[in-house]
């Protein structure tokens, strides 16, 4: 990997990130009609005191690049402003609501990628007709099954079927590990097909592509077997595009928990940014859309990284 | 044989597709019940000869109600994908056109839009302008600009370089008329392509902001909110959310088949193309 392609993608992700600063700044902004009597609104008196006095707190007097300036200036130093409910700052709320939820997603990339590669070798071995209309129904079914639907109806199968599991909730993996993996994995399934469909069709495309390549044909008459052929030469070609599928995903990922930590009940930062909009504490919604959105672009700068490492073409 | 096999699954998701399009467009004319019309002694009925998916917690028919929703959720998602096509595509076509700074800061723009998880951009739009089916829709426009913009710019780069362009713009064609008549009819195998597919995305995620009660509002018949009213009495009378579920996987399925059969049987190569399509 060359220095030129490293700095190259440095300046794109400062880039990314400054245009990200912006929008989530302006979210509070951009609101129809007064933004601070809507946020009181939801849970107080609207006063023009509590207003004055919200809007200093908000920093909404100022010049508009004045604000983003501060904003910009204390988020850096880690302080995304303070709850308006609770006057505490949002970074603690986050910060307790983030783990449920980088287990969920974690779990989630391990099991779709995971799976995705022995499913989708698999299904390169079989060709023909019937399998090709086979594989491609079952993985566009299994993209456009809702989440949340498949969630629901295993929630409901579980409570008939195995009376006494919960299968709803959270309790962290340091409390109670077994009970933390019990509840997780109704979720991960819900979370992860998707993503498993899409990357195991996209594992047995590039297969069957690497198949028809010459060293493999190469590598038979040398005399390999049929098992080192598919997993140590073609499998490792059909990667490249899989690792930039799986960075995408990620995105995939993120959003769906939001969906998902609903169904299940999952204190997560999808249930915090939705409590946070129905009490309209914009400050809350802000940070988290920032925090989420910073998280999986540095995700994606890593597996542009790690791309360029497994592909030295990339770089050129 | 082969190509045979390609029309064969091509026609089939285009009837599939069809019918579903036209059972939810013609609904107010084929004699179901009143989506909104609550019989409270038949609440929470399985299904029975009379309703014939059962009724919810409101004594609503469910057939009736999912017809209806199927119909709200294609409303909204065609009329954002249209507007993020017109959007996204004219961007990605004059980014390609005109090249050098202006293709420079729009693309960048777009990058910034793409950086968002999808579902979250889609949240923290609708928290600004406030939850309905016209935030939702706005909000899904804004989403998948950006996506058509760089799927329509890659293709379109490659047409500005070829031969009949360069040609064109040699006898003095006017930029507007080698855009319109040289460039556009030759990406309409990427938009029909590309259209399909996010079509079923995006009719997931109206049904995902709707379920956490960021889209439509009671009492609008909307999938999403099926699901997630029918979340409280599941115990009770698990079929208004199983059917509302299995409604929004068969469009959401329809509409990616179609795009998928559409790709193979109109350009095999556009098979490279399909980043983004989640």
């Amino acid at each position: 990997m060359n220095t030129r392609f490293l700095i190259g993608r440095l300046i794109d992700l400062g880039f990314v990130l400054f245009g990200v600063s912006i929008l989530v700044f302006l979210m509070i902004r951009l609101i129809p009609g007064d933004a601070v009597a809507i946020m009181l609104g939801a849970n107080t008196e609207i006063t023009p005191d509590r207003i004055a006095e919200l809007r200093d707190r908000l920093g909404l007097d100022d010049p508009l690049l004045v604000q983003y300036g501060n904003w910009l200036w204390r988020a850096l130093q880690g302080d995304l402003g303070t709850s308006i409910w609770t006057g505490r700052p949002v970074l603690n709320e986050i910060s307790v609501a983030i783990w449920p939820t980088v287990e969920l997603t974690a779990l989630s990339v391990l099991v779709g990628a995971g799976l995705s590669i022995p499913i989708g070798a698999f299904m390169a071995q079989a060709r023909g007709g019937a399998a090709e209309v086979a594989v491609r129904v079952g993985a566009i079914a299994g993209l456009t099954i809702p989440s949340f639907w498949l969630g629901i109806v295993s929630i409901f199968l579980v409570a008939k079927l195995l009376p006494g599991v919960s299968a709803l909730g959270y309790v962290p993996f340091t409390q109670d590990p077994l009970g933390n993996l019990q509840r997780m994995v109704l979720p991960v399934i819900a979370l992860s097909l998707p993503m498993l469909a899409n990357l195991s069709r996209l594992v047995r495309s590039a297969m069957l592509d690497a198949l028809g390549q010459d060293y493999v044909r190469t590598a038979r008459a040398k005399g390999a077997s049929r098992r080192r052929v598919v997993y140590r030469h073609a499998l490792r070609n059909a990667l490249i595009p899989f690792v930039t599928s799986v960075g995408v995903s990620v995105g995939y990922l993120l959003g769906g928990a939001i969906v998902v930590e609903q169904v299940f009940a999952i204190p997560g930062l999808g249930r915090l940014v939705l409590g946070a909009i129905s009490e309209r504490n914009y400050p809350l919604v802000q940070a988290t859309i920032l925090v989420i959105t910073a998280t999986f672009v540095v995700v994606n700068f890593a597996v542009d990284l790690l791309y360029a490492a497994i592909d030295p073409r990339v770089t050129n | 044989m082969h190509a045979l096999r390609q029309n064969k699954l091509l026609a089939f998701a285009l009837a599939f597709v069809v019918v579903q399009v036209l059972l939810a467009l013609a609904a107010p004319w084929l004699g179901f019940q009143d989506p909104f019309k609550q019989i409270m002694v038949q609440r929470i009925k399985p299904p029975n000869p009379l309703n014939l998916l059962g009724t919810d917690q409101l004594g609503r028919d469910v057939l009736a109600r999912i017809i209806w929703g199927a119909r709200t959720s294609l409303f909204t998602t065609s009329t954002a994908v249209g507007i993020a096509l017109l959007a996204g595509g004219a961007i990605g076509l004059l980014a390609a056109f005109y090249r050098g700074w202006f293709d420079r800061i729009v693309m960048r723009s777009m990058d910034v839009l793409f950086a968002f998880p999808i579902l979250l951009l889609a949240i923290g739009v609708i928290s600004v302008l406030g939850p309905n089916a016209w935030s939702a829709a706005i909000a899904i426009a804004i989403v998948y600009t950006p996506i058509f913009a760089r799927l329509l710019r890659g293709p379109a780069l490659v047409l500005c370089e070829a031969e009949y362009v360069l040609g064109a713009r040699a006898v003095g064609a006017s930029d507007a008329r080698i855009i319109f008549s040289h460039i556009l009819p030759n990406l309409i195998s990427v938009i029909l392509v590309q259209t399909s597919i996010l079509l079923s995305a995006a009719i997931l995620v109206e049904a995902s902001l709707s379920f956490l009660g960021l889209g439509a509002q009671p009492p609008t018949p909307s999938l999403g909110l099926m699901l997630s009213e029918g979340r409280n009495f599941l115990l009770l009378s698990p079929w208004p959310a199983v059917f509302a579920g299995i409604a929004i996987l068969l469009l959401s399925f329809g509409f990616n088949l179609l795009g998928d059969a559409l790709r193979d049987t109109l350009d095999p190569r556009l098979r490279n193309l399909d980043a983004g399509a989640q």
